[in-house]
């Protein structure tokens, strides 16, 4: 990617004052994150060396083996040590045996000491050292379709949603939507996955607005992907969801059925899902630890501020969000090619000067991250079913992402807020982004816009209020957890001994184990 | 009463001028846009255009389609439903509660089943608002509580109950396979069951895709449709709660 040439004046002082209190903010919850431990990082430490599969119940094995080993011995010291040492003592021959065995209560789980310990330790790194290098070999695969196949032939990669409930109806939509001109695919999750502690097994036919995220469902959408990628003669990208309780496992799922990109924000949870904000951190950096060793490319959930909160008067959060996400994903190992960090069109059209407004934001995200492939993300909250005028405002939208070298677009659809995508709507606003693509796809060369103008001085002061905000969340006595409390974003606020999943948080004891952690941290 | 009945207005008085768009399955070419035609027909467009055809894809074939609809409407015999109350600004509001109640009016409000939808919700009751109206939240004299997204219904009971509330404000977004129906239904029968009749506290139901009709039908005394304001609402709850308190009788006032 060409780095585009800063074309706001922006005063690099404040740019590297904006980043220095990002990592101030962000320093204390990585070190939480480090100290802390949850059920979902468990499991996914499972699912790495190969466990898969339910009971009968349709609990999965990985929930049903942590369980049992929290009830025993506790998570503290991470289940790897228990659970290895019971396979060393013979208990069972593989993990879904001693899951199962586990879940009839005829094993006892025991934390070994001296030798015990050095035996069980091995032979659980062993295991999951394997699935870490699926993770490899996922990623090299991908790295060698897209040389096979190519890239799309311009940027932004236009991104295409599906979502119909049922794996095997999103199949053929989602070839029909590559077909149509779509690089990136996501499958929307069922409506409230995120706040189920497990991850579904199996392909899967019923979800509400929405399929869910299993692995199976992954691989199918995978391989079928796959074949359209080859017809199309260019690698057609899958994305899915990892926001939520279960951030790490299906991290872990998607980096194994090598997905493309992840929404994984590092606050959504705790904002919009009322998730415990100790577990998402905990969760999020382990997640983003196994995107980075897979070569995945996140996209944040800044959009979301803006649909709740007011595009204009609240477009600092989304840059102090940018900014914390930036920091944390940094942290994890994520490189900026990884970063799609989100903003959104969502000004009310009706504000004077609101296009102006909308491109003087998209331009500070563009100059803050200019290695970072940016997620613009289209109308939604004044898409009224006025089919006619969201067709314009979209075009807008696209001129925007034209005219400030965004790099995924999620393609606005006329039907927002009135129908999920039918098939000539999908094909309008293909034609919206191509029409706008092809009439001033360069139009951002002639683009200068004055340094005291409206513009610049407009995105000058998105700056300098981000740094306002990211100063105040510093002056907490608590940092950032404080400011979560207190409704520093949004009106939203969330008490760090409040929210769902805070019963899965444990703190790390001082023998603490767990070699996908190890080797990951390893990845940096 | 001629003058009562209307046919759609394309640039003259009269001339029944509508504009169509939609997809058959079928090949573009002469066929589908016979089928187009034909269709129009059957829906009363005669005569009728095909101003725009394009292929999607191999299969398909979008089209726009312009017509004379015969269609008439006797304006008297359509039945919808006007708003029965007034119109309040916040300050209107906070005194009529203020002085027909004397205390706060506690409101509650949630997306209920697994919708996790809560741009509706927020939008009413966010101080933030919506269409340029503040949210519930910023009237002094309600009390606002939202429990956000993915309340089940006995929660919602059980907080209805422990925190008295007047009013029970529930959205719902998600339609698949007419889950908001399903829902709304559940949740109207929880309050029956859970409170003595005519205890309990005025349930209000609002998605974009609820008929503002079917009230009585879902067991609940208000649906709310798309595009609507704070205000529409916090005027209705003042309404049912505070002016026309006489008429619906029985209900807790301290």
């Amino acid at each position: 990617m060409a780095r585009p040439a800063p074309v706001l004046d922006l005063d690099p002082a404040a740019v590297r004052t904006a980043r220095r209190l990002a990592a101030r903010v962000t320093k204390p919850i990585v070190r939480l994150a480090k100290d802390h431990t949850t059920v979902s990082v468990e499991r996914a430490t499972l699912r790495l060396a190969g466990l898969t599969g339910a009971d009968p119940d349709g609990t999965p094995w990985p929930n049903r083996l942590v369980d049992t080993v929290r009830a025993d011995v506790g998570i503290e010291h991470g289940v790897a040590l228990p659970v290895w040492d019971a396979l060393v003592r013979g208990e069972a021959g593989d993990l879904t045996e001693l899951a199962g065995k586990a879940s009839v209560g005829s094993v006892r789980f025991r934390l070994p000491t001296g030798r015990d310990r050095i035996r069980a330790r091995a032979a659980a790194k062993k295991a999951v050292g394997a699935g870490v290098r699926q993770l490899d070999v996922s990623r090299r695969q991908r790295e060698r379709l897209v040389r096979k196949w190519g890239d799309p032939p311009r940027q932004p990669w236009i991104y295409l949603i599906v979502a119909t409930g049922d794996i095997y109806e999103d199949i053929p939509q989602a070839q029909a939507a590559a077909r149509e001109g779509a690089d990136v695919i996501a499958v929307i999750r069922s409506t409230g996955q995120s706040l189920l502690d497990f991850v579904p097994e199996g392909a899967t036919r019923e979800g509400y607005a929405g399929t869910y995220a299993t692995q199976e469902n992954f691989r199918l959408m995978r391989a079928a992907l796959d074949e359209s990628s080859a017809e199309l003669g260019r690698y057609v990208r899958l994305t899915n969801y990892a926001s939520g309780l279960c951030m790490p496992e299906i991290a872990t799922l998607a980096g194994l059925q090598r997905l493309d990109m992840m929404l994984n924000d590092s606050m959504y949870g705790i904002l919009f899902r009322d998730i415990n904000p100790i577990r998402t951190f905990v969760d999020q950096r382990f997640s983003r630890q196994v995107h980075a060793r897979a070569g995945i490319i996140i996209n944040t959930g800044e959009d979301n501020y803006l649909t709740t909160a007011d595009a204009v008067e609240e477009a600092h959060t989304v840059t102090v969000s940018q900014l914390l996400n930036e920091s944390f994903a940094k942290e994890a190992g994520l490189a900026d090619w990884q970063l799609g960090l989100g903003h959104a069109f969502e000004i009310d059209p009706d504000v004077p000067e609101s296009f102006r407004l909308e491109l003087a934001h998209a331009m500070l995200a563009r100059q803050l991250f200019p290695d970072a492939p940016l997620k613009w993300m289209p109308p939604t909250r004044h898409m009224t079913g006025d089919v006619f005028r969201g067709y314009l405002l979209d075009g807008f939208f696209n001129l925007v992402g034209a005219l400030t070298g965004q790099q995924i677009l999620l393609v606005g659809m006329m039907t927002e807020a009135v129908v999920t995508p039918w098939l000539s709507d999908r094909d309008l606003a293909l034609q919206n982004v191509r029409y706008v693509l092809d009439a001033c796809g360069g139009l951002s060369e002639d683009f200068r816009p004055p340094p005291d103008g409206f513009i610049a001085t407009r995105a000058r002061q998105v700056l300098a209020e981000s740094i306002e905000l990211l100063e105040a969340i510093v002056d907490h006595d608590n940092g950032l957890l404080d400011a979560i409390a207190d409704g520093t974003f949004g009106l939203m606020r969330r008490p760090a001994d409040g929210g769902r999943g805070l019963e899965g948080v444990v703190q790390r004891a001082d023998d603490y184990l767990n070699p996908a952690s190890d080797l990951l941290e390893a990845t940096r | 009463m001629s003058g009562r009945v209307v046919r759609p207005y394309g640039d003259t008085t009269g001339d029944g001028m509508v504009q169509l768009s939609f997809t058959l399955p079928v090949p573009h070419g002469k066929l589908a846009e016979g089928a187009a035609l034909q269709l129009a027909g059957r829906m009363g467009m005669e005569p009728a255009l095909v101003a725009h055809s394009k292929p999607m894809g191999p299969d398909f074939t979008f089209f726009v389609v312009y017509g004379r609809v015969n269609h008439l409407v006797n304006l008297d015999d359509v039945r919808v439903l006007e708003r029965d109350y007034p119109l309040l600004t916040p300050k209107e509001a906070n005194q009529a509660i203020r002085r027909g109640l004397g205390r706060r009016l506690t409101v509650i409000g949630a997306c209920i089943g697994t919708d996790a939808h809560t741009v509706g919700i927020d939008a009413i009751l966010n101080v933030k608002g919506f269409a340029g109206e503040k949210g519930l939240e910023y009237y002094r004299e309600l009390r606002v509580l939202n429990l956000g997204a993915q309340v089940s219904v006995p929660q919602l009971v059980e907080r209805a109950h422990s925190d008295q509330a007047d009013a029970v404000l529930v959205s719902q977004v998600v339609t698949q396979r007419d889950a908001h129906l399903h829902n709304t239904r559940e949740m109207s029968a929880a309050f029956r069951e859970a409170y003595p009749t005519g205890q309990q506290p005025v349930l209000v139901v609002g998605g974009p895709r609820f008929d503002e009709q079917m009230a009585s039908e879902l067991g609940v005394d208000r649906v709310f449709a798309r595009g609507t304001t704070p205000g529409e609402v916090a005027s209705f709850l003042v309404h049912a709660l505070v002016t026309s308190k006489a008429t619906r009788g029985g209900r807790r006032t301290a």
